[in-house]
């Protein structure tokens, strides 16, 4: 299927908006960033990448996973048992990319064949992720390794070595060399992503999204499209999941926890579901509001979760589509000119049929 | 081609269809008649597999397919138009079409093409996006985007509904045309009268989940067969 580059179009003007700012965070952020807001950086991109992944599979395979992080979570700890095992960061990338998908494609086999409903999927999925949480919280005995990595229970695996330059153990990354890998990494899964949606494989799943039986009757497997959506969307979540290791080269079982379980869910229904840059920004937007709230005297006698959960009820209530998709409307109800052509044919048809009723 | 022994389906724990038998040989088409509720469209799902049987069996030429998904149903040659046409609204026409080559990639451009021959009305419309199209004109880009699967048995559910008498007409016209270039094999669920008339070569009618009667075409426009059938839902 041939991409046309149609600059008249404002969704090739949104996705070159999008590069540009991507390109401006690679370039720009380490001039200004100090180390330290280098490294938040560093976990915004892998939080992103996590809000990506789920934006992915639900927004445009219609697949509510409530259990993303659980792709997360075994991406860090393939990454991290890799790298402890191997002594180079090379393979234990490709590990962190790979053990999630083949975990996802087995899950999504019994899943997507055994015809699972939406509800019911996401209740699985959940589960899956608290029963590793609950195993990895029991594995502080020494009995509990994979090679000489130690699972460590509910304390966690510290130190765990971060990214070298391809095969040169000891030549590890500094901070502002893990940024740019973070930024250049997310821009290839966001624009691989937008990539794979044009495709044939992209516009069948999204057509299964808007109508199952009628993707089934027209000779679609569905359960095999869905399975592979899914696995997709575990790789990019675990490629997220090695970031956020190489972030603080700390990982504990909190990333099977109920709360980031739940957190992702909220970053993708408020950045907007059916977008792929709104899930991003509600993920930044959201973790900058927590560490906010988290520094100001007023969190004395306001609970955290407390705002979180009013803001979760205005948006379900008042901006159920999410931020990126109402603005997008808001601008097309106030600026004319970024309508398309066809729409605004109709808009001028529908004008002139009232005028002669 | 087809044939269905003691087809039996449910809705949860409401049965709906209480053993069906249908033998449709090819190149023929079959009618079958019947008012809202009596099970037609259930049938028909039934046939193309998005709803699983709870007794008996189907065979498309020759072998059983009675437990296999709808997508294989339809890459072995069988081609569904629902009841309410279900194009892609977001999609403009040529889209809708290209998706429905699933696996037959090979022959794209030369199938487009030829579908495009047997629906001229098509060609002008081909940017357009499926929601702005008038009713008829969906129900042609159904039709048309299941040829382009290549079906040798084709599904129909009540194609007339809600359709202007012109594009009936044309509808009526390229059927009969594609049965003798093609060969292709119909099985036709309607409530018009006339349209099932003009078209079938057979009738069955259904009421209550069960083939009560079969009519000939002539028979249809007998006035006691016309009265009989409208007092029959009752």
């Amino acid at each position: 299927m041939k991409i046309a580059l149609n600059l008249e179009d404002w969704s090739t003007r949104g996705l070159i908006l999008v590069g540009l700012a991507m390109l401006a965070l690679l370039f720009v952020g380490p001039q200004i960033f100090d180390l330290f807001v280098l490294l938040k950086v560093i976990l915004l991109i892998s939080t992103a990448m996590l809000a990506l992944s789920l934006g992915f599979i639900w927004g445009f395979g219609g697949i509510l996973c409530f259990g993303q992080s659980v792709f997360f979570g075994l991406g860090g700890y393939a990454y991290a048992i890799g790298v402890i095992n191997i002594g180079e960061s090379t393979v234990p990338i490709l590990l962190s990319v790979l053990v999630p998908a083949a975990f996802a494609m087995m899950l999504g086999y019994f899943m997507f064949y055994g015809r699972l409903s939406d509800i019911y999927l996401a209740v699985v999925t959940l589960a899956v992720t608290l029963i590793f949480y609950a195993f990895m919280r029991s594995t502080s005995g020494e009995e509990y390794h994979i090679g000489s990595a130690r699972l460590m229970g509910f304390n966690g695996i510290s130190s765990i070595p971060g990214f070298n330059w391809p095969g040169f153990p000891d030549s590890p990354l500094w901070p502002d060399d893990i940024y740019y890998v973070s930024v250049v990494l997310l821009i290839l899964v966001y624009f691989g992503l937008r990539y794979l949606l044009r495709t044939h494989f992209g516009r069948v799943v999204v057509a299964i999204r808007e109508n199952e039986a009628r993707a089934e009757y027209l000779g679609y497997d569905v359960r095999f499209y869905k399975t592979m959506t899914f696995t997709v969307g575990a790789a990019v979540a675990g490629l997220a999941g090695c970031l956020f290791v190489n972030f603080n080269n700390f990982i504990n079982p909190d990333v099977f926890a109920l709360g980031l379980a739940a957190q992702i869910i909220m970053w993708v229904l408020i950045g907007g579901v059916g977008t792929l840059v709104g899930p991003m920004l509600g993920s930044v937007a959201l973790q900058m509001l927590y560490n906010w709230l988290g520094t100001q005297k007023f969190a004395d006698f306001l609970n955290t979760y407390l705002v979180f959960g009013a803001i979760i009820l205005v948006f379900v209530l008042a901006v159920p589509q999410g931020l990126l998709p109402s603005a997008r409307a808001l601008a097309l109800r106030f600026l004319p000119w970024v309508r398309s052509q066809e729409e605004q044919e109709t808009a001028a048809r529908a004008r002139e049929s009232a005028g002669n009723g | 081609m087809l044939m269905v022994r003691g087809l039996k389906a449910a809705y949860g724990r409401i049965p709906i269809l209480h053993g069906i038998d249908l033998s449709v040989g090819e190149g023929e088409i079959v009618g079958i008649l019947g008012h809202n509720g009596m099970g037609k469209t259930t049938l028909l799902k039934s046939l193309i597999g998005l709803l699983r049987p709870t007794g008996g069996s189907i065979e498309l030429k020759g072998r059983d397919i009675t437990r296999m998904p709808a997508f294989k149903r339809n890459l072995n040659g069988m081609g569904y138009v629902p009841q309410g046409r279900d194009i892609f609204p977001n999609l403009n026409v040529l889209d809708n079409l290209r998706i429905a080559f699933a696996m037959h990639k090979v022959e794209e451009e030369k199938i487009l093409e030829e579908t495009l021959e047997i629906f001229p009305r098509l060609k002008p419309l081909l940017e357009r996006s499926g929601r702005v199209l008038s009713g008829g004109e969906q129900q042609i880009l159904a039709l048309a985007r299941c040829l382009c699967g290549s079906p040798s048995l084709l599904l129909l559910d009540e194609p007339t509904e809600g359709i202007q008498p012109s594009i009936i007409e044309e509808i009526i016209e390229i059927l009969q045309g594609l049965c003798k270039s093609r060969n292709l094999t119909i099985i036709l669920v309607e409530q018009n009268l006339d349209f099932i008339a003009s078209l079938s070569q057979r009738v069955h009618i259904i009421q209550r989940g069960r083939f009560t009667s079969e009519v000939s075409p002539a028979q249809l426009s007998d006035a006691q067969m016309i009265g009989e059938f409208i007092g029959m839902g009752g």
